[in-house]
Protein backbone atom coordinates (compact mmCIF):
# COMPACT_ATOMS: atom_id res chain seq x y z
CA UNK A 1 0.00 0.00 0.00
CA UNK A 2 1.74 3.32 -1.04
CA UNK A 3 1.29 6.10 0.76
CA UNK A 4 -0.39 8.87 -0.11
CA UNK A 5 -0.72 12.88 -0.06
CA UNK A 6 -3.62 15.03 0.64
CA UNK A 7 -3.08 16.13 -2.59
CA UNK A 8 -3.23 12.57 -4.07
CA UNK A 9 -6.50 13.07 -5.54
CA UNK A 10 -6.02 16.48 -7.38
CA UNK A 11 -2.92 14.79 -8.74
CA UNK A 12 -5.52 12.37 -10.34
CA UNK A 13 -8.07 14.73 -11.20
CA UNK A 14 -5.48 16.53 -13.02
CA UNK A 15 -4.51 13.73 -15.33
CA UNK A 16 -1.19 12.87 -13.76
CA UNK A 17 1.37 9.44 -14.19
CA UNK A 18 1.47 8.43 -11.02
CA UNK A 19 4.77 6.44 -9.87
CA UNK A 20 5.68 4.85 -6.43
CA UNK A 21 8.44 7.40 -5.41
CA UNK A 22 10.07 5.55 -2.39
CA UNK A 23 7.02 4.07 -1.12
CA UNK A 24 4.96 7.56 -1.90
CA UNK A 25 1.99 7.51 -4.80
CA UNK A 26 3.51 10.49 -6.50
CA UNK A 27 3.16 12.40 -10.18
CA UNK A 28 5.97 12.03 -12.65
CA UNK A 29 4.17 14.20 -15.40
CA UNK A 30 0.51 15.63 -15.78
CA UNK A 31 0.86 15.38 -19.49
CA UNK A 32 4.88 16.75 -20.71
CA UNK A 33 7.16 17.10 -18.46
CA UNK A 34 9.18 19.09 -20.28
CA UNK A 35 6.24 21.19 -21.31
CA UNK A 36 6.32 21.47 -17.24
CA UNK A 37 9.61 21.85 -16.94
CA UNK A 38 9.39 25.42 -19.27
CA UNK A 39 6.47 26.71 -17.74
CA UNK A 40 8.46 27.01 -13.86
CA UNK A 41 11.43 28.59 -16.05
CA UNK A 42 9.14 31.16 -17.84
CA UNK A 43 5.77 31.56 -15.59
CA UNK A 44 5.09 29.39 -12.54
CA UNK A 45 5.09 25.98 -11.49
CA UNK A 46 4.07 23.69 -8.45
CA UNK A 47 5.22 20.55 -6.85
CA UNK A 48 3.40 18.69 -4.18
CA UNK A 49 6.34 18.23 -1.59
CA UNK A 50 4.45 17.15 0.99
CA UNK A 51 6.34 13.75 1.50
CA UNK A 52 8.90 15.65 2.60
CA UNK A 53 9.43 16.11 6.23
CA UNK A 54 8.88 19.03 8.29
CA UNK A 55 10.78 18.25 11.61
CA UNK A 56 10.10 20.97 14.66
CA UNK A 57 12.53 20.76 17.45
CA UNK A 58 11.64 22.81 20.50
CA UNK A 59 13.10 23.77 23.92
CA UNK A 60 15.81 25.86 25.65
CA UNK A 61 19.38 24.45 24.00
CA UNK A 62 17.84 23.93 20.74
CA UNK A 63 20.90 26.62 18.94
CA UNK A 64 23.40 24.43 20.82
CA UNK A 65 22.10 21.04 19.66
CA UNK A 66 21.67 22.25 16.02
CA UNK A 67 26.08 23.30 16.00
CA UNK A 68 26.79 20.47 16.54
CA UNK A 69 24.32 18.21 15.14
CA UNK A 70 24.49 19.79 11.75
CA UNK A 71 27.97 20.44 9.41
CA UNK A 72 26.71 23.87 8.64
CA UNK A 73 27.03 26.82 11.35
CA UNK A 74 23.76 27.63 12.86
CA UNK A 75 24.98 31.08 14.14
CA UNK A 76 24.29 32.27 10.94
CA UNK A 77 21.44 32.46 11.62
CA UNK A 78 20.34 35.66 13.44
CA UNK A 79 17.16 36.95 11.81
CA UNK A 80 13.76 35.15 13.09
CA UNK A 81 13.11 33.48 9.49
CA UNK A 82 16.43 32.59 8.29
CA UNK A 83 17.12 29.35 6.63
CA UNK A 84 20.46 27.45 6.32
CA UNK A 85 21.07 24.28 3.87
CA UNK A 86 23.15 22.05 5.48
CA UNK A 87 24.37 18.23 5.57
CA UNK A 88 23.85 16.25 8.30
CA UNK A 89 26.93 13.98 8.85
CA UNK A 90 28.11 10.52 10.36
CA UNK A 91 30.96 10.55 12.46
CA UNK A 92 32.96 9.15 9.78
CA UNK A 93 31.90 12.44 7.37
CA UNK A 94 29.81 10.99 5.47
CA UNK A 95 26.21 12.22 4.08
CA UNK A 96 23.25 11.18 6.14
CA UNK A 97 21.21 13.71 4.34
CA UNK A 98 20.71 17.23 2.95
CA UNK A 99 18.53 19.56 4.56
CA UNK A 100 17.13 22.88 5.13
CA UNK A 101 16.73 24.51 9.61
CA UNK A 102 15.15 27.35 9.93
CA UNK A 103 15.72 29.73 12.49
CA UNK A 104 11.67 31.01 13.97
CA UNK A 105 13.16 31.16 17.97
CA UNK A 106 15.89 30.63 19.95
CA UNK A 107 13.58 27.75 21.37
CA UNK A 108 12.04 26.75 18.28
CA UNK A 109 14.32 25.30 14.85
CA UNK A 110 12.27 24.12 11.67
CA UNK A 111 13.97 21.37 9.88
CA UNK A 112 12.88 19.99 6.34
CA UNK A 113 14.26 16.47 5.58
CA UNK A 114 14.22 14.85 2.65
CA UNK A 115 10.86 12.32 2.09
CA UNK A 116 13.26 8.79 1.80
CA UNK A 117 15.65 9.75 4.60
CA UNK A 118 13.03 11.12 7.08
CA UNK A 119 12.44 8.09 9.24
CA UNK A 120 16.22 7.27 9.41
CA UNK A 121 17.06 11.29 10.12
CA UNK A 122 14.63 11.65 12.61
CA UNK A 123 15.68 8.19 14.60
CA UNK A 124 19.57 9.64 14.11
CA UNK A 125 18.56 13.10 15.74
CA UNK A 126 16.72 11.10 18.71
CA UNK A 127 19.70 9.38 18.92
CA UNK A 128 22.15 12.35 19.79
CA UNK A 129 18.67 14.15 21.39
CA UNK A 130 19.01 10.94 24.21
CA UNK A 131 23.25 12.11 24.87
CA UNK A 132 23.18 15.46 24.51
CA UNK A 133 19.58 17.67 25.20
CA UNK A 134 17.16 15.22 26.55
CA UNK A 135 15.05 18.21 26.98
CA UNK A 136 14.32 19.56 23.21
CA UNK A 137 11.40 18.01 21.43
CA UNK A 138 11.45 16.65 18.10
CA UNK A 139 8.21 16.61 16.29
CA UNK A 140 7.56 15.36 13.24
CA UNK A 141 4.58 17.30 11.49
CA UNK A 142 3.01 14.79 9.76
CA UNK A 143 -0.12 16.98 9.74
CA UNK A 144 1.22 19.43 7.57
CA UNK A 145 1.52 19.24 3.28
CA UNK A 146 3.88 21.74 1.75
CA UNK A 147 3.38 22.91 -2.42
CA UNK A 148 6.88 24.80 -3.79
CA UNK A 149 5.75 27.26 -6.00
CA UNK A 150 8.23 28.13 -8.22
CA UNK A 151 9.14 30.39 -11.52
CA UNK A 152 9.32 34.05 -12.18
CA UNK A 153 5.74 34.51 -11.75
CA UNK A 154 5.47 32.06 -8.82
CA UNK A 155 5.24 34.84 -5.77
CA UNK A 156 2.96 37.04 -7.94
CA UNK A 157 0.56 34.18 -8.16
CA UNK A 158 0.55 32.84 -4.62
CA UNK A 159 -0.33 36.44 -3.67
CA UNK A 160 -3.14 36.27 -6.29
CA UNK A 161 -4.27 33.34 -5.00
CA UNK A 162 -4.10 33.34 -1.68
CA UNK A 163 -5.07 36.17 -0.27
CA UNK A 164 -4.10 38.31 2.79
CA UNK A 165 -0.36 37.01 2.10
CA UNK A 166 1.01 39.31 0.61
CA UNK A 167 1.26 42.01 2.76
CA UNK A 168 3.16 39.80 5.41
CA UNK A 169 5.58 38.01 2.84
CA UNK A 170 6.26 41.00 -0.16
CA UNK A 171 9.29 42.35 1.65
CA UNK A 172 10.62 38.14 2.53
CA UNK A 173 13.90 37.72 1.14
CA UNK A 174 15.37 34.81 -0.43
CA UNK A 175 16.23 31.65 2.25
CA UNK A 176 13.65 33.51 4.54
CA UNK A 177 10.63 32.43 6.01
CA UNK A 178 7.45 33.95 7.84
CA UNK A 179 4.43 32.21 9.47
CA UNK A 180 1.32 33.91 7.87
CA UNK A 181 -2.28 33.77 8.96
CA UNK A 182 -4.51 32.92 6.69
CA UNK A 183 -7.90 31.98 5.93
CA UNK A 184 -6.55 28.13 5.74
CA UNK A 185 -4.91 28.39 8.95
CA UNK A 186 -1.29 29.12 9.68
CA UNK A 187 0.45 29.26 6.68
CA UNK A 188 4.60 28.54 6.64
CA UNK A 189 5.60 30.94 3.36
CA UNK A 190 9.52 30.53 2.75
CA UNK A 191 11.04 32.03 -0.24
CA UNK A 192 13.42 29.06 -1.20
CA UNK A 193 12.97 26.35 -3.60
CA UNK A 194 15.08 23.65 -5.56
CA UNK A 195 14.86 24.41 -9.46
CA UNK A 196 16.82 27.74 -9.51
CA UNK A 197 13.47 29.74 -9.88
CA UNK A 198 12.61 32.43 -7.32
CA UNK A 199 9.39 31.48 -5.88
CA UNK A 200 7.57 30.16 -2.06
CA UNK A 201 7.61 27.23 -0.56
CA UNK A 202 4.51 27.00 1.10
CA UNK A 203 3.36 24.81 3.76
CA UNK A 204 -0.38 24.38 5.45
CA UNK A 205 -2.26 21.91 7.41
CA UNK A 206 -3.00 19.09 5.24
CA UNK A 207 -6.54 19.27 5.08
CA UNK A 208 -6.58 22.56 3.43
CA UNK A 209 -3.88 21.56 0.96
CA UNK A 210 -6.36 20.62 -1.77
CA UNK A 211 -7.96 24.13 -1.33
CA UNK A 212 -4.69 25.80 -1.58
CA UNK A 213 -3.66 23.54 -4.59
CA UNK A 214 -6.93 24.68 -6.74
CA UNK A 215 -6.76 28.24 -5.72
CA UNK A 216 -3.37 28.18 -7.15
CA UNK A 217 -4.11 26.31 -10.25
CA UNK A 218 -6.95 28.99 -10.86
CA UNK A 219 -4.63 31.59 -11.54
CA UNK A 220 -2.62 29.61 -13.63
CA UNK A 221 -0.15 28.64 -11.50
CA UNK A 222 0.59 24.69 -13.74
CA UNK A 223 0.95 21.55 -11.34
CA UNK A 224 4.29 20.21 -12.29
CA UNK A 225 5.99 16.32 -11.44
CA UNK A 226 8.84 14.67 -10.23
CA UNK A 227 9.88 14.55 -13.58
CA UNK A 228 10.34 18.17 -14.17
CA UNK A 229 11.33 18.64 -10.52
CA UNK A 230 14.64 16.84 -10.95
CA UNK A 231 15.23 18.09 -14.46
CA UNK A 232 14.95 21.53 -13.19
CA UNK A 233 17.29 20.83 -9.79
CA UNK A 234 19.90 19.71 -11.79
CA UNK A 235 19.99 22.51 -14.09
CA UNK A 236 20.38 24.41 -11.28
CA UNK A 237 23.22 22.32 -9.94
CA UNK A 238 21.46 21.12 -6.56
CA UNK A 239 22.20 17.68 -5.42
CA UNK A 240 19.97 15.08 -4.95
CA UNK A 241 20.14 13.07 -1.86
CA UNK A 242 20.74 9.55 -2.43
CA UNK A 243 22.60 10.04 -5.91
CA UNK A 244 25.09 13.15 -5.69
CA UNK A 245 25.58 11.78 -2.10
CA UNK A 246 24.84 9.40 0.27
CA UNK A 247 26.52 7.53 3.32
CA UNK A 248 29.38 6.26 1.21
CA UNK A 249 30.80 10.05 0.17
CA UNK A 250 31.30 13.14 2.26
CA UNK A 251 30.21 16.35 1.30
CA UNK A 252 33.87 17.68 0.18
CA UNK A 253 33.59 15.13 -2.62
CA UNK A 254 30.25 15.80 -3.29
CA UNK A 255 30.26 19.79 -4.40
CA UNK A 256 29.24 20.66 -0.92
CA UNK A 257 32.19 21.86 0.90
CA UNK A 258 30.20 25.30 0.97
CA UNK A 259 28.01 24.13 3.19
CA UNK A 260 30.41 22.73 5.54
CA UNK A 261 31.64 25.13 8.35
CA UNK A 262 35.24 23.57 9.53
CA UNK A 263 36.56 27.25 10.22
CA UNK A 264 34.91 28.10 13.59
CA UNK A 265 36.04 26.52 16.43
CA UNK A 266 32.63 24.71 17.07
CA UNK A 267 32.64 20.64 17.50
CA UNK A 268 30.42 19.03 15.21
CA UNK A 269 29.16 15.62 14.09
CA UNK A 270 31.89 14.42 11.16
CA UNK A 271 34.33 17.67 11.67
CA UNK A 272 37.20 15.30 12.58
CA UNK A 273 37.10 13.57 9.76
CA UNK A 274 36.83 16.66 7.08
CA UNK A 275 39.66 18.22 8.75
CA UNK A 276 43.05 18.21 7.06
CA UNK A 277 41.78 15.64 4.61
CA UNK A 278 40.99 17.24 1.65
CA UNK A 279 39.37 14.78 -0.54
CA UNK A 280 41.04 13.27 -3.78
CA UNK A 281 37.35 13.31 -5.55
CA UNK A 282 35.39 16.15 -6.77
CA UNK A 283 31.16 16.72 -8.12
CA UNK A 284 31.44 18.65 -11.17
CA UNK A 285 28.88 19.57 -13.86
CA UNK A 286 29.07 17.83 -17.27
CA UNK A 287 27.14 18.83 -20.64
CA UNK A 288 27.70 16.07 -23.48
CA UNK A 289 28.91 17.17 -26.52
CA UNK A 290 28.86 14.24 -29.24
CA UNK A 291 25.58 13.16 -30.03
CA UNK A 292 24.54 9.40 -28.87
CA UNK A 293 22.34 9.34 -26.03
CA UNK A 294 21.30 10.84 -22.68
CA UNK A 295 24.10 11.56 -19.82
CA UNK A 296 22.95 8.97 -16.63
CA UNK A 297 24.02 8.02 -13.68
CA UNK A 298 26.70 5.32 -13.34
CA UNK A 299 28.01 5.85 -16.72
CA UNK A 300 31.99 5.72 -16.52
CA UNK A 301 33.73 9.50 -17.40
CA UNK A 302 37.23 8.94 -18.44
CA UNK A 303 39.14 12.01 -17.74
CA UNK A 304 43.46 13.00 -18.02
CA UNK A 305 43.60 12.34 -14.34
CA UNK A 306 41.46 8.99 -14.30
CA UNK A 307 38.40 7.55 -14.26
CA UNK A 308 35.10 9.10 -12.54
CA UNK A 309 31.21 8.18 -12.82
CA UNK A 310 28.35 9.99 -13.05
CA UNK A 311 25.88 10.55 -10.35
CA UNK A 312 22.98 12.25 -11.63
CA UNK A 313 22.17 13.04 -15.62
CA UNK A 314 19.36 13.99 -17.71
CA UNK A 315 18.42 15.88 -20.81
CA UNK A 316 18.24 19.56 -20.21
CA UNK A 317 15.28 21.51 -21.95
CA UNK A 318 16.91 25.12 -21.30
CA UNK A 319 19.76 23.90 -22.91
CA UNK A 320 18.50 21.20 -25.04
CA UNK A 321 21.10 19.28 -24.48
CA UNK A 322 22.43 16.70 -21.98
CA UNK A 323 23.71 17.69 -18.68
CA UNK A 324 25.02 15.50 -15.72
CA UNK A 325 26.75 16.04 -12.38
CA UNK A 326 29.61 13.67 -12.60
CA UNK A 327 32.20 12.62 -9.31
CA UNK A 328 35.65 13.05 -11.14
CA UNK A 329 39.42 13.14 -9.86
CA UNK A 330 40.26 16.22 -8.28
CA UNK A 331 42.33 18.58 -10.59
CA UNK A 332 39.96 18.52 -14.24
CA UNK A 333 38.87 21.61 -14.74
CA UNK A 334 35.48 23.40 -16.09
CA UNK A 335 36.75 23.65 -20.33
CA UNK A 336 38.62 20.29 -20.27
CA UNK A 337 37.03 17.62 -22.39
CA UNK A 338 36.15 13.79 -21.18
CA UNK A 339 34.66 11.08 -22.41
CA UNK A 340 31.98 9.27 -21.21
CA UNK A 341 30.54 5.78 -22.24
CA UNK A 342 27.17 5.53 -23.41
CA UNK A 343 25.97 2.37 -24.66
CA UNK A 344 29.38 0.78 -26.34
CA UNK A 345 30.57 4.46 -27.39
CA UNK A 346 33.05 6.57 -25.95
CA UNK A 347 31.29 10.41 -26.31
CA UNK A 348 32.31 13.73 -25.64
CA UNK A 349 31.32 15.96 -22.95
CA UNK A 350 32.54 19.03 -21.75
CA UNK A 351 33.12 20.09 -17.67
CA UNK A 352 31.42 22.69 -17.06
CA UNK A 353 31.11 25.22 -13.93
CA UNK A 354 27.46 24.94 -12.03
CA UNK A 355 24.72 25.87 -12.17
CA UNK A 356 24.02 25.40 -15.73
CA UNK A 357 21.21 27.79 -15.90
CA UNK A 358 19.74 30.21 -13.76
CA UNK A 359 16.74 32.87 -14.17
CA UNK A 360 15.48 30.71 -17.14
CA UNK A 361 18.56 30.99 -19.02
CA UNK A 362 21.31 28.78 -19.97
CA UNK A 363 25.08 29.70 -18.57
CA UNK A 364 27.07 27.79 -20.44
CA UNK A 365 29.44 29.14 -22.72
CA UNK A 366 28.34 27.60 -26.79
CA UNK A 367 31.18 24.78 -27.61
CA UNK B 1 -5.68 3.68 -25.51
CA UNK B 2 -5.24 4.58 -28.93
CA UNK B 3 -4.64 1.01 -30.92
CA UNK B 4 -5.34 1.22 -34.46
CA UNK B 5 -7.02 -2.03 -35.47
CA UNK B 6 -5.07 -1.86 -39.40
CA UNK B 7 -2.07 -2.48 -37.47
CA UNK B 8 0.03 -5.66 -35.99
CA UNK B 9 1.86 -5.38 -32.66
CA UNK B 10 4.25 -6.87 -30.81
CA UNK B 11 4.57 -7.48 -26.94
CA UNK B 12 7.68 -4.93 -26.98
CA UNK B 13 5.23 -2.01 -28.28
CA UNK B 14 5.85 -1.66 -31.72
CA UNK B 15 3.60 -1.60 -34.14
CA UNK B 16 3.98 -3.30 -37.93
CA UNK B 17 2.29 -1.72 -41.39
CA UNK B 18 1.82 -3.28 -44.42
CA UNK B 19 2.89 -1.62 -47.17
CA UNK B 20 1.52 -2.64 -50.94
CA UNK B 21 5.17 -3.12 -52.05
CA UNK B 22 5.59 -5.91 -49.48
CA UNK B 23 7.78 -3.71 -47.41
CA UNK B 24 6.68 -2.95 -43.35
CA UNK B 25 6.37 -0.06 -41.75
CA UNK B 26 7.56 -0.05 -37.94
CA UNK B 27 6.92 2.62 -34.71
CA UNK B 28 6.27 2.08 -31.24
CA UNK B 29 3.04 2.55 -29.72
CA UNK B 30 0.94 5.26 -28.32
CA UNK B 31 1.22 3.13 -24.77
CA UNK B 32 4.74 2.56 -25.05
CA UNK B 33 5.43 6.88 -25.83
CA UNK B 34 3.20 7.65 -22.80
CA UNK B 35 5.38 5.33 -20.68
CA UNK B 36 8.33 6.42 -21.81
CA UNK B 37 7.84 10.42 -21.57
CA UNK B 38 9.21 12.83 -23.61
CA UNK B 39 11.43 11.53 -26.66
CA UNK B 40 14.68 13.23 -27.15
CA UNK B 41 17.18 11.05 -29.02
CA UNK B 42 16.44 8.43 -31.10
CA UNK B 43 19.12 6.54 -33.35
CA UNK B 44 17.98 4.91 -36.14
CA UNK B 45 19.36 1.65 -37.82
CA UNK B 46 21.60 2.07 -41.39
CA UNK B 47 19.79 1.29 -44.27
CA UNK B 48 20.83 -2.08 -45.95
CA UNK B 49 21.25 -3.36 -42.25
CA UNK B 50 19.87 -6.84 -42.08
CA UNK B 51 18.51 -7.55 -39.27
CA UNK B 52 16.87 -11.00 -37.29
CA UNK B 53 13.42 -10.96 -35.69
CA UNK B 54 13.61 -9.38 -32.29
CA UNK B 55 16.74 -7.88 -32.88
CA UNK B 56 17.30 -4.43 -30.99
CA UNK B 57 18.35 -2.46 -33.71
CA UNK B 58 17.06 1.22 -32.55
CA UNK B 59 17.04 3.36 -29.49
CA UNK B 60 14.29 6.14 -28.10
CA UNK B 61 15.61 7.86 -24.90
CA UNK B 62 13.29 10.19 -23.33
CA UNK B 63 14.35 11.80 -20.62
CA UNK B 64 14.01 9.25 -18.03
CA UNK B 65 15.07 6.39 -19.50
CA UNK B 66 16.37 4.45 -22.67
CA UNK B 67 14.75 1.42 -24.43
CA UNK B 68 15.58 -0.72 -27.46
CA UNK B 69 13.21 -0.76 -30.35
CA UNK B 70 13.32 -4.22 -31.67
CA UNK B 71 13.01 -5.45 -35.31
CA UNK B 72 9.83 -7.23 -35.38
CA UNK B 73 10.22 -9.51 -37.98
CA UNK B 74 13.70 -10.24 -40.04
CA UNK B 75 14.80 -8.63 -43.04
CA UNK B 76 16.85 -5.68 -44.71
CA UNK B 77 16.38 -2.61 -43.60
CA UNK B 78 15.14 0.07 -46.63
CA UNK B 79 14.23 3.29 -44.95
CA UNK B 80 14.29 5.12 -42.17
CA UNK B 81 12.74 8.53 -41.06
CA UNK B 82 15.41 11.21 -40.54
CA UNK B 83 13.56 13.92 -39.96
CA UNK B 84 11.55 12.57 -36.49
CA UNK B 85 15.12 11.10 -35.81
CA UNK B 86 15.95 15.02 -35.68
CA UNK B 87 13.00 15.58 -33.88
CA UNK B 88 11.63 13.17 -31.63
CA UNK B 89 8.91 14.64 -29.80
CA UNK B 90 7.10 13.85 -32.77
CA UNK B 91 6.81 10.18 -31.63
CA UNK B 92 5.13 11.69 -28.51
CA UNK B 93 2.90 13.88 -30.67
CA UNK B 94 1.93 11.23 -33.22
CA UNK B 95 3.34 7.61 -32.33
CA UNK B 96 1.07 6.00 -35.36
CA UNK B 97 2.28 8.60 -38.05
CA UNK B 98 6.05 9.27 -36.73
CA UNK B 99 7.43 5.65 -37.96
CA UNK B 100 10.89 5.22 -37.55
CA UNK B 101 11.66 2.66 -39.81
CA UNK B 102 11.09 0.42 -42.56
CA UNK B 103 12.40 -2.98 -43.49
CA UNK B 104 11.78 -5.94 -46.32
CA UNK B 105 10.67 -8.86 -44.25
CA UNK B 106 12.14 -12.19 -45.51
CA UNK B 107 9.48 -14.26 -44.75
CA UNK B 108 6.43 -11.27 -45.39
CA UNK B 109 4.03 -13.91 -44.07
CA UNK B 110 5.54 -14.09 -40.62
CA UNK B 111 3.68 -10.76 -40.12
CA UNK B 112 0.47 -12.85 -39.85
CA UNK B 113 2.53 -13.98 -36.18
CA UNK B 114 2.43 -10.94 -34.85
CA UNK B 115 -0.31 -9.68 -32.76
CA UNK B 116 -3.55 -7.93 -33.52
CA UNK B 117 -4.70 -4.91 -32.21
CA UNK B 118 -7.57 -7.05 -29.70
CA UNK B 119 -4.16 -8.97 -28.49
CA UNK B 120 -2.25 -5.99 -27.73
CA UNK B 121 -4.72 -4.81 -25.87
CA UNK B 122 -5.16 -7.81 -23.83
CA UNK B 123 -1.52 -7.69 -23.36
CA UNK B 124 -0.96 -3.95 -22.24
CA UNK B 125 -3.81 -4.16 -20.20
CA UNK B 126 -2.00 -6.73 -17.70
CA UNK B 127 1.09 -3.91 -17.23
Amino acid sequence: MLKQTPLNASHRAAGARMVDFGGWDMPVHYGSQIDEHNAVRTDAGMFDVSHMRIVDLEGVGARDFLLYALANNVDKLKEPGKALYSCLLKPEGTVIDDLIVYFLREDFFRIVVNAGTADKDIAWLRGLLATRARKLSLEPRTDLAMIAVQGPQARAKVWRALRGTEAATAALKPFVAKRVDSEWGELFIARTGYTGEDGFEVAVTGTKAAELWRALAAVGVRPAGLGARDTLRLEAGMNLYGQDMDENVSPLESGLAWTVDLASPRDFVGKAALVDHPSSRQLIGLVLVDKGGVLRAHQTVRTDRGDGEITSGTFSPTLNQSIALARLPTGVAPGEMVRVLVRDRELAARVVKLPFARNGKSLVPPA
Amino acid sequence: MNIPANLRYTASHEWVRSEADGTVTIGITDHAQGALGDLVYLELPEVGRKVAAAEACAVVESVKAASDIYASLAGEITGVNKPVAEAPEQVNKDPYGAWLFKLRPVEPSAIANLLDARAYEASIGDE
